[in-house]
């Protein structure tokens, strides 16, 4: 375990900012990817 | 019924479209199972990095979507060199179904690139050989998009994507071997297939696991993707 609690943990030793950003646009990026393509599957069937 | 003609049966789209379906579901659980188990290996289990502390963490998203980016080029040129070749429909129905989510991970390669670069290098971006190549292969993706998307007669629209794909491909051993060729502020790669990698047992497998959740996501997305330009097309 590498972490002393939740505030050290979205710390990520000072580099939260780096760390964080780069998951948080990845997480959004596939999201959006798979909302866009339920769209595109429901509108292609009617 | 042989193999050949297996082929040529999921060769045609109204066949390949339930399959496809399945597919497509069980990829995308197997996607979220090995991306829980790759960022509590990457978040929980991997130690702090001797030189650059927590700023390393970002590696298990990076490295497997410049992977993917490179990866996914390769089998989209693939694609529309068979569908030019064999003018199969298919075929470069596949290639046009890959290209949004190969963009999406050549932003992506690009983008926490920028933000490993910041505390590492102290520069959000440079114009080095291996950055360069792989902005190259970013607007190569959009390029083939929105060729497809200027043309309106379907064929023609896949004809014109491959060739600007199958012209492309060079870029993709640029990108792998310009920390090679050049000398280039990106570090040399990590992992590869002659020798032992260059990090803690843990970091790769935490890194390997993101990479085939990558590599499912990808599977379970093209094959949606494909499943809906059928549709569209047929």
């Amino acid at each position: 375990m590498n972490w002393g609690g939740w505030s050290e943990f979205w710390a990520m030793g000072g580099y939260g900012f780096y760390v964080w950003g780069s998951y948080a646009v990845t997480v959004a990026g596939l999201a959006m990817e798979v909302v866009l393509l339920r769209r595109r599957a429901r509108e292609a069937k009617t | 019924m042989s193999a050949a003609i297996k082929w040529y049966w999921f060769a045609s789209p109204q066949t390949f479209f339930p399959l496809a379906g399945t597919l497509a579901r069980w990829s995308g659980a197997l996607a979220a199972l090995l991306a829980a188990a790759g960022l509590y290996v990457g978040f929980f289990v991997a130690p702090t990095d001797a030189q650059q502390g927590e700023a390393y963490r970002i590696i298990f998203i990076h490295v497997p979507a410049a992977w993917m980016s490179m990866f996914l080029y390769v089998v989209m040129a693939f694609w529309a060199a068979i569908g030019l070749a064999f003018n199969t429909r298919l075929s470069a129905m596949m290639a046009s179904a890959i290209a949004p989510t190969g963009a999406l991970f050549t932003f992506l390669a690009l983008w926490t690139g920028s933000l490993w670069g910041r505390p590492t290098w102290g520069a959000y971006w440079v114009w080095d050989a291996r950055l360069t190549s792989e902005l190259i292969l970013l607007f190569l993706y959009l390029g083939f998009m929105a060729l497809q998307a200027a043309i309106d007669e379907p064929r023609r629209a896949d004809r014109a994507g491959a060739v600007l794909a199958i012209v492309g491909v060079v870029n993709v051993p640029i990108i792998y071997y310009s920390v090679q060729w050049w000398n280039t502020l990106h570090q040399g790669a990590s992992v590869s297939l002659t020798r032992a990698p260059s990090m803690a047992s843990t970091m790769l497998t935490g890194m390997l696991l993101m990479a085939l959740a990558f590599w499912a996501y990808s599977i379970a997305t093209t094959l949606a993707r494909v499943r809906c330009i059928i549709k569209e097309r047929e």
